[in-house]
């Protein structure tokens, strides 16, 4: 079975798609942005398969930007679930509605 | 059947077969080389019945080891608590695979270079095992339930990421006086005379001195073992653990050693070339030139030992600045006059 | 052997990521966990496309400093086990489930389509080195390489600046 590029194209939507399940299905603040790290993860995939389909070096640089984008990402993000963290003592996004109904 | 037992794959199997096998045996020695370096060093006599010298003492520490009752605390989480100790050794023990311990000898008819596998970011390789240490301790902290292991395990695993940046910085000064990050090209470009090494020729005075540094601290050793220290934390993130989980940190602390140690040989101490030039060559050269490795990592490593019995220990928010206000603008100190050297090309490599 | 290792790790990053993504595991150092696992074998995928360089930075920068701050996180201020999805409507239940595997199906169709098995072309021997990357990084993507650097200087002010109690 040679691989190909369909498999891990395949394989990339699978892992978008359980990101953005996660975004949809989960209640914690951490876990919502561990899935947004999935969604970028399989976007990686996908610019890495088709970097080595064309054999040029853009998609790995892509890549190496994303990559530090989400770093930076991860921070800031955690750092707001730190504030709110204080501020509500939880850090379940059903709670951290501030118009009340 | 010779074909297959001599194949690249079985060679490599070798390969690893007996570097673990011989970073297992130094680590017992080095157990014993710490407690009677430690004893010379307090004038006292340190372990000498079991044994010629001693040395018998880690076989009784196993058997002790392995004799002892396991205890997992009441409110642990059971599969972490079980899963942090084997998470702290398995990486350590990862990144050997890039360190050249020998050179490219001539065996059954094929060239086999001393290396497990040589990639070409071999080095990016070790550092990303030593980033992948750090979830043990964190993890055995926090599973233990138990606060001193908790804040044990934070502060180590802080340190850790900190001082991995000026460990990482240092090794620029070598990429770029090199120009490769392969191990073993690296270890050939400092064949010659002992002023050809890294740390001499290359201008990477500052660099050794960094990683060395560095080094002591990714390895949670005296000077900065705040976060396992007995009179501060009780033990930090192994407080909890008993009989081989506990053994198998003390192991990995000791790899980890190993191969810091070998890291520098190889980057900055000109890894397994004997630093003079000798008339002969074959067998006999690469005999000499293992045994000058092993030399080097051993004189690292009493030098491990000897910094720790020595020096006091640092207060952990004295720790954190010199890692991020001292080592790291140095680091980057570093590189720039590195960057500057090679520029004006006066590192000729 | 490559499809052998294929196999192995896509299965290890399906079953990782749907311990993330699905609610069934509540413990979120566990699904902590299963995201740094799922890391790893993403990396080891980018190896098995020959992207060596990208495939350490994703185990040294991904796994090995993003998890661990969002580990740090997550012990410090002991978040308690997640609760069960609770008051969530029709669509976030059902709908949002129906129109990802909707989008999943739609991909795979695509990509079954094309059913005789291609093959990756073969490649230079320097792709995904560390020299080309370098290479390509500091001439063609010189200008998002600092503009990237400086973006990292304003995250960490952000991040102190939001993490502090008092300002």
């Amino acid at each position: 079975m040679p691989l190909g590029p369909e498999k891990f194209l395949m394989l990339s939507a699978v892992l978008f798609t359980l990101g953005v399940l996660g975004v949809l299905l989960r209640r914690g603040a951490i876990s919502i942005l561990m899935s947004i790290e999935l969604m970028l993860n399989g976007a990686n995939l996908s610019f890495i398969t088709f970097a080595r389909q064309y054999g040029q070096a853009e998609g790995q640089i892509y890549v190496f930007f994303i990559i530090t984008l989400a770093a930076a990402e991860a921070a800031l993000g955690l750092a707001i679930v730190i504030a709110l963290f204080r501020l509500r003592e939880s850090t379940d996004v059903d709670q951290l509605s501030l118009f009340k109904w | 059947m010779t074909e297959l037992l001599i194949s690249p794959v079985a060679i490599t199997f070798f390969q690893i077969l007996i570097v673990i096998n011989v970073l297992m045996a130094s680590v017992a020695l080095m157990t014993w080389v710490e407690r009677r370096l430690s004893a010379v060093i307090q004038y006292r006599l340190g372990p000498n019945r079991v044994g010629p010298f001693g040395l018998f003492q880690p076989l009784a520490d196993g058997i002790k080891f392995m004799m002892k009752q396991e205890i997992v605390p009441a409110h642990a989480n059971r599969a972490i608590f079980i899963l942090a100790p084997a998470l702290s050794l398995i990486p350590a023990l990862c990144a050997f695979a890039v360190i050249p311990f020998g050179p490219t000898v001539e065996l059954f008819g094929r060239q086999i270079s001393l290396v497990i596998v040589n990639v070409d970011g071999g080095i990016l390789f070790a550092l990303a095992a030593t980033s992948l240490g750090v979830y043990g301790i964190v993890l055995g902290g926090w599973s233990s339930n138990s606060k001193y292991s908790l804040m044990g395990g934070l502060r180590a695993s802080a340190q850790m990421v900190s001082y991995e940046l000026a460990l990482a910085l240092s090794l620029i000064g070598v990429l770029l006086v090199s120009g490769t990050l392969r191990p073993v090209e690296i270890v050939e470009q400092q064949a010659g005379w002992f002023w050809n090494w890294n740390v001499l020729g290359g201008w990477q005075p500052l660099g050794f001195l960094i990683f060395v540094v560095a080094g002591y601290a990714e390895t949670n050793r005296l000077p900065f073992d705040m976060p396992e220290a007995e009179s501060e934390l009780v033990a930090g993130y192994h407080t909890e653990y008993s009989a081989m989980k506990f053994s198998m940190f003390f192991m990995a602390e000791y790899v980890n050693m190993i191969t810091a140690s070998a890291l520098a040989v190889t980057l900055f101490l000109g890894g397994y070339q004997l630093g003079f030039p000798v008339p002969f060559s074959g067998w006999p050269l690469w005999i000499l030139q293992i045994l000058a490795f092993v030399t080097k990592v051993a004189a690292l490593l009493f030098l491990f030992v000897w910094v720790r019995w020595t020096l006091p220990r640092f207060r952990y928010d004295q720790l954190m600045s010199l890692g991020w206000k001292g080592l790291f603008p140095l680091a980057l100190v570093n590189v720039i006059i590195t960057a500057v050297l090679v520029a004006f090309d006066v590192v000729q490599r | 052997m490559e499809s052998v290792a294929f196999i192995v790790l896509s299965i290890l990053t399906v079953t990782s990521a749907a311990v993330v993504a699905l609610p069934f595991v509540r413990n979120m150092v566990v699904c902590a966990l299963a995201l740094a696992v799922n890391l790893v074998s993403v990396a080891g995928l980018f190896f098995l496309l020959s992207s060596q360089f990208i495939g350490f930075l994703q185990v040294i920068v991904y796994a090995g400093a993003i998890m661990v701050v969002i580990l740090f996180v997550l012990m410090l201020l002991s978040v308690d086990d997640e609760q069960h999805m609770g008051s969530s409507g029709f669509f976030q239940r059902y709908l949002g489930p129906l129109l990802a595997a909707g989008f999943v199906a739609i991909v795979g169709s695509t990509l079954v389509v094309s059913s005789q098995a291609t093959a990756f072309p073969a490649l230079p021997d320097s792709y995904g080195t560390v020299g080309a990357l370098g290479r390509e990084l500091f001439t063609r993507f010189f200008y998002p390489f600092e503009a990237i650097s400086l973006l990292l200087v304003v995250a960490m002010i952000g991040a102190v600046l939001l993490a502090k109690r008092r300002l």
